[in-house]
């Protein structure tokens, strides 16, 4: 379930909704491939909390990214207020009161959020009008270098269009929106810990309160309340510490997410890593790498890794 | 290691002297180190300096003067790079009970077959225990009984190793080298091998005995067979010096195994020690570090939180907070009793054996980093980690 994923110490999904309730949004419909009543329950409470109604739409067979449109149409409102389309795996900082300003402005069918990367042949690729934003033509994973711009994952659209995006392209009806700020597919686990930074720096502007700070604490590092860190550690910078994660005494960690119900014990140094939620990570390790990820491994004493480890594992 | 040495002679009773021969230079540790020992042994040690490197033999028999003078009955020969329990007490009541008057005994082990090969190969009377024939790294098998380089000989040794050394003379005078001069030839004839030229010779002629020994006993020819020895001894102090392990006190650091800590080292209460560590004089280690099977030499600094495994430590290093010094044991196979340590080459298949970290003498480490299987030179101060590598 990549949407329960915790990015920050929040799921990524909820990061999402609650930006869009912010934007006013009412209603939000998931398409999901699997349904979980782990999920169903979720979306009971946060319906209760954030008082909008979610609705969840099940994709039986995986249909590509039109085929929740048509799964959802069903549900959509007929109303003509537009409606946004999200990419689960993406997180921002979800300027949705804008794109909706956007849209209106130019009053065409549909806006995409576009935003600039490194290497745009990994993605596809938005090719549009640099003053207007109208979008001329996409192109999927280009060989030779077209524009560093891609599709972000986030649109929004009139309920009149339900069409494929190419074709209303070539009509002149899409528009692309750049997107300032951070910008992150979480499905690759190198970005997942970029984009992390990036949301902590985001955070130090908006909501300095947020962060911990003092002693054994560098740059950016959150932590949830219910953590616990002991003594002598060096922590951060670019550090996010999950629930009920427990910290042992002389540990250094840097640019880490450690998810919720680890346990991190003492004289360890960890950088660049992912530590997968309920993980014990035993003394005086060493663990390092860009795409490190322990899932409920158990990592015993004195062990240097760097390798990841999706299973269940003990490393000996 | 020498001291090892030592202390076994220096326990045989009516042993009067030790003699160390070899080609150093001696320096002031040296003298330093000889002068301490002949006051805690007390019984007289000198250094002899050859002139050459002269081979296993050619030593003993340029100094033979200097060893034969006040007519001892007989004297050992121990290799200093083995490390032993030193049954020497032992070898001389084989010789009285066993051997012929004026015998000479090899002290031997067993080895596996496949190792055996890399060693002195011994074939003995299994009655008399009488030398039958000797090979020196054969290159077939012959024997699992090794030559350990530890022997007892008599005065008479000297004929022998002086027949050789004729013989070499002659051939020198008969087969030249192109352009040399017949003096220079000189310490080529002296440069004389104990175990080819000597036993060799002597196996099967009734004058040459082994002693079989089951104590521990290894070759000290690579470092990640120092930190072997190192175990092999501290293993022995259980019986020959208990007060020399650390124990686990109130206020002491957590000591797991056999450890020895020098009285002037400083160790921080949170450190954990062992199995199989050594720290040396006035060593200073820090909250939560680790340490295991490694050695300390004196003067290191070990900061706070780092970890230390399979490493030797040089003199007077410092390794900074969190860092990682590891390397990888090369030891014997513990299931089979007469496995020996492999001396492995340096470099195997275009990269470094993965191997024992070594950090030579002055060399800092700075904070966070990894040094694995690494040797780094003296007096290096690196600024990032390392991997498989010589730093130069």
């Amino acid at each position: 379930m990549k949407a329960l994923i915790l990015f920050c110490n929040k799921p990524i999904l909820l990061h999402q909704v609650e930006a869009l309730v912010k934007a006013g949004v009412d209603h939000v419909v998931l398409a999901v491939s699997y349904m979980s009543e782990l999920l169903e329950r979720e979306m009971r409470v946060q319906e209760q909390r954030l008082g909008i109604r979610i609705s969840l739409s099940h994709e039986k067979e995986p249909l590509g990214t039109a085929g929740p449109l048509a799964l959802a149409r069903d549900l959509l409102n007929d109303n003509s207020e537009p409606f946004f389309v999200l990419n689960s795996d993406v997180i921002c900082d979800f300027p949705f009161k804008d794109l909706l300003q956007f849209h209106r402005n130019h009053g065409k069918e549909g806006t995409i959020v576009v935003t600039r990367v490194e290497e745009p042949s990994k993605y596809g690729v938005v090719v549009y009008e640099a003053d207007s934003g109208r979008i001329h033509r996409f192109v999927e994973k280009p060989q030779v270098f077209v524009s560093n711009k891609i599709n972000a994952g986030m649109y929004i659209f009139n309920p009149s269009m339900l069409k494929i995006f190419p074709v209303m392209a070539g009509e002149g009806q899409l528009y692309a929106m750049e997107l300032q700020g951070f910008w992150m597919d979480i499905g690759q686990p190198k970005d997942f810990l970029t984009g992390m930074c990036m949301y902590l720096q985001s955070v130090r502007q908006h909501a300095p309160e947020r962060l911990r700070t003092g002693p054994g604490f560098l740059g950016n590092v959150l932590v949830d309340p219910t953590a616990q860190i002991g003594e002598n550690c060096t922590i951060g910078p670019n550090v996010t510490i999950g629930a009920g994660v427990v910290v042992e005494d002389g540990v250094r960690i840097k640019r880490c997410t450690v998810l919720k119900g680890s346990r991190v014990r003492s004289h360890s140094w960890l950088e660049s890593c992912i530590v997968g939620w309920s993980s014990s990570v035993g003394q005086w390790v060493r663990m390092e790498n860009v795409t490190l990820y322990l899932n409920g491994a158990n990592v015993l004493p004195h062990k240097s890794i760097n390798e990841s480890v999706p299973e269940p594992r003990i490393i000996m | 290691m020498l001291q090892h040495h030592i202390e076994a002679c220096a326990k045989v009773p009516n042993m009067k002297e030790i003699l160390l021969i070899g080609f150093y230079q001696p320096n002031e540790e040296l003298n330093r180190f000889l002068l301490n020992a002949q006051q805690e042994f007390k019984i007289s040690i000198r250094y002899l300096q050859e002139y050459a490197a002269l081979g296993t033999g050619g030593g003993i028999y340029h100094f033979r003067d200097q060893i034969v003078s006040g007519s001892p009955e007989a004297f050992f020969v121990l290799n200093a790079d083995v490390c032993s329990a030193f049954p020497l007490t032992e070898m001389l009541s084989f010789q009285k009970e066993h051997g012929e008057p004026n015998s000479f005994v090899i002290l031997g082990t067993t080895a596996n077959r496949k190792q055996s090969m890399n060693y002195g190969c011994i074939v003995e009377n299994e009655e008399s225990n009488e030398v039958l024939h000797y090979v020196e790294k054969p290159s077939t098998f012959v024997s699992d009984i090794i030559n350990c380089g530890i022997y007892l000989f008599n005065p008479d040794i000297f004929q022998h190793i002086g027949a050789v050394f004729q013989k070499n003379q002659q051939d020198m005078l008969l087969y030249p080298y192109d352009g040399e001069e017949p003096t220079n030839g000189w310490h080529r004839a002296e440069a004389i091998r104990l175990e080819q030229d000597i036993f060799t010779a002597l196996a099967g002629q009734g004058k040459l005995y082994v002693y079989k020994t089951l104590s521990f006993w290894s070759q000290i020819k690579s470092a990640g067979s120092a930190i072997y020895a190192s175990r092999l001894y501290l293993n022995q102090y259980h019986t020959t010096h208990p007060e020399r392990l650390a124990s686990n006190k109130e206020g002491g650091p957590k000591i797991t195994g056999n450890v020895y800590i020098h009285p002037t080292a400083n160790i921080d209460p949170t450190a954990v020690l062992g199995p199989n560590v050594s720290i040396g004089t006035g060593v200073t280690i820090g909250a939560g570090v680790r340490v295991r099977e490694s050695i300390i030499l004196h003067g290191a600094n070990l900061q706070d939180h780092c970890c230390v495994l399979n490493s030797i430590v040089g003199w007077d290093s410092t390794i900074g907070k969190w860092a990682r010094v590891e390397g990888t044991p090369s030891d014997p196979n513990p299931n089979d009793p007469y496995a020996k340590i492999d001396s492995e080459t340096l470099f195997r298949e275009g990269k470094l054996t993965p191997s024992i970290t070594i950090l030579g003498c002055n060399v800092t480490i700075p904070s966070e980093v990894i040094i694995l299987n690494s040797i780094v030179l003296p007096h290096k101060d690196l600024n990032r980690g390392f991997k498989n590598q010589i730093i130069l």
